[in-house]
This record gives C-alpha cells, structure tokens and sequence, in this order.
C-alpha cells in the first residue's frame, strides 16, 4: 500500500466513482433519448485518469480524446456543466457545440478533448512547449488510446517534446481495442510503451486497472517533468467495459476476455484494498457512494432542465 | 520614403513584434541561424532572439501547426512558418479541424492566437510539389483568416495584424513577391483585416487581384490606360474576411468586372469572388462576370509549359477587351 494520507485515498476513490456511476448515468440518458449523436465511455478505465490526474495541480494541464468523460472529471471538471454539454445544452461547458466528444474547461487545464484520433498528441507538446518558454514548473499530460499511436502525430509529437525536453507525460491508455480492431492485427509488438525507445525517452507500462499503481507511475512521472527531465512515456493496460461507442455491441471480444477483465474492475479492487488496509471501512465506502450518487442526481438534473442553445448562437464564436 | 523588399518587410514585422511582446515566438523547419529560412525570411532573428524564441523543427508539419496550437491556447503566440505551401496538406488537420475550430467547439472559452506563413505560387521551374497556390483551401474554413498580402507595405502592416490578433491567421505569401520592393514607412503601423485597397483608380473595368497577380494586373492596366481603357486595380489584401463592399463599389463605378487570381479556377478564389458579385451586385454589370485563373492541372516544370498555366498580363488584357 502507498504512503498515502487517508484524505487522499479518499478522494481518489470518490473522483474514481463520480467517473463510473456519471458514466452508468450517461448510459442511462443516452436509452432514454436524452443524449444526441453517441457517447464512448469511460467505464473500466477510472483507474488511469484518476491515478494520473490525483498527481496534478489545478494550473497543470491535460488533453484528452474521443472518450474523454473521465479525464474531465479527474482534472475537476464540473459534473453538471459536463452533463448539459453531453446533452447539447446552453449551459455546458461548449455551449452545446462540443458535445460528449469535444469538452474544454480551460479554467482548470482541460485543454480540450479532440475526436480526431491523435490529434491532441502535438497540441499537449504545444503547451508543453508554452510552458518551457513561460518558465513556469507546470506540466501537461496527454491522454491517448493505442490506436493514436499508429498515427504520425504520435511519432512527431514525442519527437519533439523528447529533442526539446519539454514537460509532457504522455499516457497511453491500451485497451486493446481500436474500435473493433485489436491491437494485434495492426500492430506487431505488444507494448506501445516500447516505442518510446524510438525517441529517446523511457518507456513504463502499467496496470491501468490499478489505481495505486498508475498514480505510483505517474508520481515520478511529474516530478521528472516538473524538473525538467523531459517526458515520459506511459502505458497503462485497461479495458472498457462497453464496446467502441454506444452502438457497438462489441462482439468482436471473446467472452472470456471479457469476464477476465471484468474481474479486474478497477473500482472493486480498490474497494477491496482499502477495506483490507483498513484505511476505510465498508459503511464509510457506502456512504461515499450515496454522495456521489447525489451529485451525479443533481447534475442530471441540472443538465435536463436546462434550456437548449438559441438557434441563431450556432453562429457566434467562430471568431474571437 | 523608404523601399524595402517584400521579404525585408515581413522581417521588419516579426523583429518588431518579438521586440513588442515576449510570448511571440517563430518555429519551422530551418529558420534558425543556419539557414534563415528557405527564403530567409527569418534571416538574422535567431541571432537576436536566440533559438529558443527563433526555434528549427523536425521535418514535422502536422506537428510544428499542432504545437503552434497548443502553445497558443496556454498563453503564448506562435508564428509558425510551412517551408512551403504545397506542405501544409501535411498539416491540414491542425489546421482546419484543431486551430480552426477550437475556439468555436469549445463554446468561445478560448481563442487561438496564432499564425501560419507559408509562401504560394508558381514562376520558379520547381513543379507541382512546390508551386501550388491553394488559398481557397483555406478560405473554405470557418475560423481561419486568410491574408494575401501582394505589396512590402501590406505583407508587415498585415502581419503585425496578424500576429497581435486573437484568430489563427493563415498568412500567404507568394515565392516571387520576396524580392519586390516597395514603399514602407519607417513608423509603426498596422493594416485591419477585411479592409481591400485600390491599388489604382480607373472608371471602365474592375480587376480584382491577389498575390503575385496585383502586379500582373498593374503591368496590363498600363498597358490598356495607353489604348484608352481605364482600368480600377481591387486587392482584397485578406480572403477571409473579405472586404466585399470594396468590392462592390467598384463594380457599381465601372459596371465590369475581371478577377485574376493564380489559383485554379474551378472552386477557387476567383469563383468565390465572382459569386459574391453575382449574387449582390449582378444589377451592377454591363457584361459578365470573366475570371482569369489557372487551368485545372497540377503545376508543370518545363518552363515554357508552366509559362503557359500562370495567368500573364496578356490573358488579363484578352480578358478585359472581352468585357468593355
């Protein structure tokens, strides 16, 4: 068990129980037709976002993906802003123009969630980049699926936050699966984070399931890029419990994949490890939940009695 | 006043600027010290600023735009040069779905302060990969500006608009503009965007003109002016915004209109400029609307076979006794 003060554990787990039962929620809204478009979620992979961001401050940075509700969340995104922005209303953190795939809080260093797959990969060096020129000791985690490694913005992008030494964790969220397509067939090596011996920085893979473990990771992480050490690159093993998007009933897993995985849920296990360590009993787990539970109430709330965009604002803020 | 070169203006603008403000800072591919630029733009700003602030990139498009993206969302303004403009379809994504587009998918929260120069067109003998003029790509993305600077005194005032601007600016220059040298006033100044400008009054014809093409335009209004024909010279000076009321008036003074651009001519800028007249000026005219552009082909090496696709003062001419 880490060194962790209580508090912290604490708050790890409630930002690791906002992620899935939001996520559950969001699932929820999206059979009752309340969701436009599609939704990919989260669920299965809390650990990594809440193990990674549990090391950041508020004026540290983050980019995010497609699927990008749990980094959100982990940074300190605010539940029911996130929520109307999923269901297209005025009051969501877009406006209702991101939606589910394209939410930004800059005021917390969300730097925005990109669907286009890799994209945000050279935008984290960028502000990485800003950061070594402002001489300030911020850092910037760019989160991204194993598939994003396959793209050119992947190779260009380490490349140059690894020549400058910019302050830039790169976290590699490999859950096996690009859409339907498993790593293997598109890829010959099993360990992403073996390429980061291509460029001249090291390389970790982890237990993404394993909150404790990717924040133990991501800790030494950020201190070496806060010191300016230069980047690293991380690859945190995990799984979605869901398939690809809404949509996909992802019969292209086997189903004893699937139950192997599910054993491995994130949040049971750090349920289990922190009764066994006797740092919170059950009845103060529960009672945690039923807060959460609230909160996720009240931003459903929030987000479904809020009004929709005036029609005519789908013309304002293409310019500044 | 002064003369400076095209090329000596665009530098004046970014020494200016760094000087000003300490977040600006350059990155591209071999604009440090060593080169200065593929068309040493950059020339002597490393020495200045340093490489920290005057910073060579790999040989990474998508990259060197996405960083200029990040950098300009956390606080910093990034002048980003793309050796060539041919290379930016390598760095299209950053571009027109990422810097385009993240003000406005992100609800207004943020602005993207940053600018991309990259030099068009064709007249050197280096073939398609080297000699396209693809602004209307550009154009054709909400979002972005677009300036087409053609004269020394445009290309600083417009890039100092650029770069104190709070939009991604896409900032065309043009390979055979460098050397050309015109008035630039030792003062301070600065050019709006959206604002055109006559660059020659007249009464029968209106050219209106980008680029490499204005000083085409001005060689064959002097040309007509001596057989009698009056010719008004329109430079838009930016595509996007573009200033469709200078436009206009002009038609409204000479009810004909000939637009010359070096693009191709099916979707490009000449097609958007001649539907903006048709569709609000069109009571205006006298004659049709003649668009005097390149030919839909890729851009040849041989010289005479490239000769033959860049517009020239004779088809601007042609097309000008077609229409008076």
């Amino acid at each position: 068990m880490l060194n962790l003060p209580k508090n912290k554990l604490t708050q790890m787990l409630r930002k690791i129980l906002e992620i899935r039962l939001f996520e559950e929620k969001v699932f929820e809204l999206y059979a009752q037709n309340l969701v436009p478009g599609t939704i990919h979620l989260y669920a299965g992979e809390e650990a990594v976002a809440v193990g990674v961001c549990s090391n950041l401050r508020k004026d540290d940075y983050i980019t995010s993906t497609h699927r990008g509700h749990g980094h959100c969340i982990a940074k300190g995104a605010d539940l029911k802003r996130t929520m109307a922005e999923i269901l297209g209303k005025k009051t969501g953190y877009c406006k209702g123009k991101g939606g589910s795939m394209h939410i930004a809080d800059f005021s917390i260093g969300m730097l925005g969630a990109t669907a286009v797959v890799g994209a945000g990969i050279p935008i984290a060096v960028g502000a990485g980049l800003s950061i070594k020129l402002r001489r300030t000791d911020q850092v910037v985690v760019c989160f991204f699926g194993e598939g994003a490694s396959n793209q050119g913005t992947f190779h260009e992008g380490i490349n140059m936050a690894s020549i400058w030494k910019l302050p830039v964790i790169f976290v590699c969220e490999n859950n096996l699966y690009a859409m339907g397509t498993r790593q293997s067939i598109v890829m010959n090596i099993e360990n992403i984070a073996d390429r980061a011996i291509a460029y001249g920085i090291s390389g970790v893979v982890v237990d993404g399931n394993d909150v404790l473990a990717v924040y133990e990771v991501a800790e030494k992480a950020v201190e070496r890029a806060r010191k300016g050490e230069g980047p690293v690159l991380i690859e945190c093993k995990t799984y979605r419990h869901k398939g690809h998007s809404r949509v996909d009933p992802a019969r292209y897993r086997p189903k004893e994949e699937v139950a192997e995985w599910l054993a491995k849920d994130p949040i049971k296990r750090f349920k289990e490890k922190l009764i066994h360590t006797k740092v919170l009993s059950e009845a103060e787990i529960q009672h945690i939940e039923k807060e959460v539970s609230v909160e996720i109430e009240e931003a459903v709330k929030f987000a479904i009695e809020s009004p929709f965009p005036m029609p005519e604002e789908a013309l304002e803020d293409v310019y500044a | 006043m002064r003369k400076i070169t095209y090329k000596e203006a665009l530098r004046e603008a970014l020494r200016e600027e760094m000087r000003r403000d300490t977040t600006v800072f350059l990155l591209g591919e071999d604009i440090g010290k060593y080169w200065g630029g593929a068309f040493k733009v950059t020339e002597g700003l490393a020495e200045e600023f340093g490489d920290e602030r005057v910073r060579d990139t790999p040989i990474s498009e998508n990259a060197i735009v996405g960083t200029a993206v990040g950098a300009a969302i956390t606080g910093m303004r990034p002048v980003a040069e793309i050796m060539f403009g041919d290379l930016t379809a390598l760095a299209m994504d950053q571009i027109a779905n990422q810097a385009a587009k993240i003000r406005y998918m992100f609800g207004g929260q943020i602005s993207c302060p940053l600018v991309i120069r990259t030099p068009f067109g064709a007249g050197v003998n280096i073939a398609s990969h080297h000699s396209q003029s693809l602004e209307a790509w550009f154009m054709h993305v909400p979002g972005l500006h677009v300036a087409v600077p053609s004269t020394p005194y445009d290309a600083k005032g417009l890039l100092k608009s650029a770069i104190r601007g709070n939009n991604p600016v896409f900032f065309c220059e043009h390979k055979l503009l460098y050397p050309i040298q015109g008035e630039v006033p030792e003062e301070e100044y600065t050019i709006p965007f959206g604002v055109a400008d006559v660059k020659k009054e007249g009464t029968d014809v209106t050219i209106v003109a980008t680029l490499y093409m204005v000083h085409k335009a001005l060689k064959a209004a002097e040309i007509l002016e001596a057989e009698g024909i009056s010719v008004e010279v329109v430079d838009p000076r930016t595509l996007t915004p573009l200033d469709k009321q200078a436009i206009i008036k002009s038609v409204k003074k000479t009810g004909r209109i000939v637009i010359v651009s070096e693009d191709c001519k099916t979707a490009g800028v000449s097609a958007e400029i001649a539907a903006v007249v048709a569709e609000e000026a069109l009571d205006y005219l006298d004659a049709p609307i003649i668009r005097v552009a390149e030919p839909d082909t890729p851009i040849p090496f041989s010289p005479p076979l490239e000769q033959y696709v860049i517009p020239d003062e004779k088809a601007i001419i042609k097309a000008v006794k077609e229409v008076v």
